[in-house]
C-alpha cells in the first residue's frame, strides 16, 4: 500500500479515470455499474429474496432445511441442461430440443443398462455420446444448410421425443434399480458435515489465494492490482456465505455429491469461458460472427462444438432426471423441462441477443426455477399454476434483458 | 529513387469481374516510412486493389513483389504472413468485448490459460507507441468513440508485425478532432517504418497526410503526384478525367475568391 502511492499504475494513468483504491470506490463502481443497466446478478438476487419470503409467508416449510436439501438436488438436472443453454445463447443461437433429448437420454440409459445389462458406466456413456451427435447434426444443418437453429432443433424436439417414446416401446416406463451406483449417487450420498465445512474453507481460501497472487503479478507488471482488503473483505463474505448455507443445509441432510458436483461444472465451464481462447471465441461469435472470422477464428467449428457441448449437457441432465426418480418414463424430458432450462438460463442473466453472459447464470436462474416450483408444490397447486408462473417469469426476465440492453447502448456499455 | 527502396511494388496487374475490367494494368509502389494515398471516384477500383492485396481477390494478370522478392497473395492469411495488414472500413470489432480482448482476438497469449497480464501490458505499450487517448483498455469496445475504435482497429493490426499496412477510409465518418486523431496516429505509423497504403475520398485528409497520391481512374492509374506540390485541381482533374468539369470549376471558384 506505500508504494501506490508514488507512481500510477500503467493502466491507471489517464487522468479521466475515476477510480481509487480500497472498497468504498469498488462498491461505488458496482452501483454506477447497475446505474447504467450492467446489472449482472442484482434482478435474480432480489427476485429469490421476494420468491422466498413470499412462499415463506404462504408455507413456512419453504425454508427448511429439509425443503432446500430437496430444492438444491431437484434443481440439478435442469441446471446442467441451462448450461448447455448458455453456451447456445452466448453465440447467439438457441437449442429448443434439450428437453427431448435429455429424455431420449434417459431412456436410452434404461434401455441400455437394464434391458441389454451393460455395464452402466457404458450405458451413460452411450447417452452422452449420442447426445453430442444430436449437437453435431444441428451444427451441420445450421453452418452447412443455413437452417436457423431453432427451427433445425424444433425439428428435432419432436423427432427425439419420437424416438424416445419407440425406445421405451409398449411399456412406456423402465425403473432403474435402486441399488445401482447412478440412483444411489443422485439420491442418497452426502458430503459429511465435517467435510462440507472444509470444502467451504477451501473455496473461500482458493478464491483469496488465486486473486491475491493476480494481483501480486498485475503489480509486478506495472498495472493496477485488487487491493489486499478487498480480497479479503471478499472471501470472507463467501467463507460467512456459504458456511452459513452450508450450516443451514447440514440441520437436514447436507449438501448431495451430485449438487457438489453440478457447482463443480459451473466453476469448469466458467473457467473454459472466461480464461482460455475457447471461451473468448464464443463472446466473440456472440458479439460480432463478421468479426470474429476475420480474426481468424474457425466460426464453424466453434459452432460444431457449441453445440455438441449443449446436447452432451442435455443428454447428462436427462439421466440425472432419471436417475433421480430411479426411472425413464414417457414423460422424463417432456413438459417443462424445455422452457425451464431455458429461462434458467435467461433469467440467470445470460442474453439472448449472444455474447453476453456467464456459467453462473445457469445456477442462479435453476434456483429461482426450482424455488417457484417447490414453493407451488408446498402450496398443493399443481402444474397448471407451476406453467402460468414461470411463464410470468420468463417473460419479465426477457423483458428485464431487453430494457438492459438498451440502458447499456445508451450508456456506452457492450 | 522508389523502385529500389519499395517494400511493395505492384506491376501490371488487372482484374475482371466477368466481363467488366475492373482493374487494366496498374502498377504500384510504396516504401518503408511512405504514406501513399489511393483516391478515385467510385468505381475506380480502389477497393479491388485492396482486396488483391489483402488477399480477397486474386489478380488475373501481373506480379506483385514483396521485399525484392516476387510474392503471390492467394488468401488473407497469406496477406498477413507476409507481413500486410489492412484494416477495413468496417473495422470488425467485437463491441462486446473489451480493448483487450479485441486486440487479441484469434491470437491470445497461453490459449488454454489466458495470460491476461502479459497481454494487458503489451496492449497499453502498442497504444502508448501510438500516443492513443484510450483510458482504460478494460472497457468494452461498444462505449469507445469512432476515432478511438479505428486506434484499436489499427493497432490490431500491428500486433503481427506487418511491413506494410492498408486503410481502408480511415477517416470516413469521424468528427474534426477523432479525424486529426487518425490522422497523428498515420504519421506515427509512417515514423515507425511502416509503408502505409490510404484509401479516401477526402482530399483535404489525403493531402494533410499522405506523401504520394496515387490516382485511379477506371481501374487504371491516372496520375502519380507528389503531395508537396500537387494542387487540388490537378487532383480533381485527374480522378473525374477532365480538365473542364462541374467538380474542377468548383474547385477553381473557391480558389479565385
Amino acid at each position: 500500500m506505500t508504494q501506490t502511492k508514488t507512481a500510477p499504475a500503467l493502466d491507471l494513468l489517464d487522468e479521466r479515470l475515476r477510480r481509487g483504491d480500497g472498497l468504498k470506490p469498488a462498491l461505488g463502481a458496482i452501483a454506477d455499474r447497475i446505474r447504467s443497466g450492467d446489472l449482472g446478478a442484482l434482478p435474480i438476487v432480489v427476485g429469490l429474496v421476494v420468491i422466498w419470503t413470499v412462499f415463506q409467508i404462504l408455507n413456512p416449510v419453504f425454508l427448511s432445511s429439509a425443503n432446500l436439501v430437496n430444492l438444491l438436488m431437484e434443481s440439478v438436472s435442469v441446471g446442467i441442461i441451462a448450461l448447455g443453454i448458455v453456451c447456445v445463447l452466448l453465440v447467439g443461437q438457441i437449442d429448443l430440443s434439450v428437453g427431448s433429448v435429455s429424455g431420449l437420454s434417459a431412456a436410452l440409459t434404461a434401455v441400455t443398462f437394464v434391458s441389454s445389462g451393460w455395464p452402466v458406466w457404458l450405458s451413460i456413456l452411450a447417452a452422452i455420446v449420442a447426445g453430442a451427435l444430436i449437437g453435431w447434426v444441428y451444427a451441420q444443418m445450421v453452418t452447412r444448410l443455413g437452417v436457423p437453429s431453432f427451427v433445425a432443433t424444433l425439428a428435432g424436439l419432436l423427432g427425439f421425443l419420437g424416438l424416445q417414446l419407440w425406445l421405451l416401446g409398449s411399456k412406456g416406463a423402465i425403473n432403474l434399480p435402486f441399488d445401482s451406483g447412478l440412483v444411489r449417487f443422485a439420491q442418497l450420498d452426502f458430503v459429511p458435515a465435517w467435510l462440507s465445512y472444509v470444502l467451504v474453507a477451501a473455496a473461500a481460501a482458493g478464491m483469496f489465494l488465486t486473486g491475491y497472487s493476480l494481483a501480486r503479478v498485475r503489480r509486478a507488471a506495472g498495472l493496477s492490482g485488487r487491493s489486499t482488503p478487498l480480497l479479503l473483505a471478499r472471501s470472507v463474505a463467501v467463507l460467512l456465505g456459504l458456511g452459513f448455507a452450508v450450516w443451514y443445509l447440514n440441520q437436514a441432510r447436507g449438501v448431495g455429491w451430485l449438487f457438489v458436483g453440478f457447482v463443480g461444472l459451473v466453476l469448469v465451464l466458467h473457467y473454459v469461458l472466461t480464461r482460455t481462447a475457447w471461451g473468448r471465441a464464443v463472446f466473440a461469435i456472440g458479439g460480432s460472427v463478421e468479426a470474429a472470422r476475420r480474426a481468424g477464428i474457425n466460426v464453424k467449428r466453434m459452432y460444431i462444438s457449441v453445440f455438441m457441448l449443449c446436447s452432451s449437457l442435455a443428454a447428462l441432465g436427462g439421466l440425472i432426471a432419471a436417475a433421480r426418480l430411479a426411472a425413464a418414463n414417457q414423460a422424463s424430458g417432456a413438459g417443462d423441462v424445455n422452457l425451464n432450462a431455458i429461462a434458467a438460463a435467461v433469467i440467470g442473466g445470460t442474453s439472448l441477443f449472444g455474447g453476453r453472459g456467464s456459467a453462473f447464470s445457469a445456477l442462479l436462474g435453476v434456483l429461482v426455477i426450482q424455488s417457484i416450483s417447490s414453493g407451488l408444490t408446498l402450496l398443493d397447486l399443481d402444474s397448471s399454476f407451476r406453467f402460468m408462473v414461470t411463464g410470468l417469469v420468463l417473460a419479465l426476465a426477457v423483458a428485464l434483458d431487453s430494457v438492459a440492453r438498451r440502458s447499456r447502448a445508451a450508456h456506452g456499455r457492450a | 529513387m522508389r523502385t529500389d527502396t519499395a517494400v511493395l511494388s505492384l506491376r501490371g496487374i488487372s482484374k475482371n469481374f466477368g466481363a467488366v475490367a475492373a482493374l487494366t494494368d496498374v502498377d504500384l509502389d510504396v516504401s518503408a516510412g511512405q504514406v501513399v494515398a489511393i483516391v478515385g471516384d467510385n468505381g475506380a477500383g480502389k477497393s479491388t486493389l485492396v482486396k488483391v492485396l489483402a488477399g480477397v481477390h486474386r489478380p488475373d494478370t501481373g506480379t506483385i513483389t514483396f521485399a525484392g522478392q516476387a510474392a503471390t497473395i492467394d488468401s488473407p492469411a497469406a496477406a498477413h504472413s507476409l507481413g500486410i495488414a489492412t484494416v477495413f472500413q468496417d473495422l470488425a470489432l467485437c463491441e462486446n468485448l473489451n480493448v483487450v480482448e479485441n486486440l487479441f482476438l484469434g491470437r491470445e497469449i497461453r490459449r488454454s490459460r489466458l495470460d491476461e497480464v502479459a497481454m494487458e501490458t503489451r496492449s497499453w505499450e502498442l497504444l502508448r507507441q501510438l500516443s492513443a487517448k484510450i483510458p482504460t483498455v478494460r472497457i468494452p469496445v461498444a462505449s469507445l468513440s469512432g476515432g478511438q475504435r479505428q486506434t484499436v482497429a489499427i493497432a490490431r493490426s500491428l500486433l503481427g508485425d506487418p511491413k506494410i499496412i492498408i486503410l481502408d477510409e480511415p477517416t470516413a465518418a469521424l468528427g474534426v478532432e477523432q479525424t486529426a486523431e487518425v490522422l497523428n496516429l498515420i504519421e506515427r505509423l509512417r515514423e515507425r517504418g511502416l509503408g502505409v497504403i490510404m484509401i479516401s475520398h477526402n482530399m483535404e485528409d489525403v493531402r494533410a497526410v499522405a506523401d504520394r497520391i496515387v490516382v485511379l481512374r477506371l481501374g487504371r492509374n491516372n496520375g502519380d503526384f507528389d503531395a508537396g506540390d500537387v494542387s487540388t485541381e490537378d487532383l480533381v482533374a485527374a480522378i473525374t478525367g477532365a480538365r473542364d468539369n462541374v467538380a474542377t470549376r468548383r474547385v477553381r471558384e473557391r480558389e479565385n475568391r
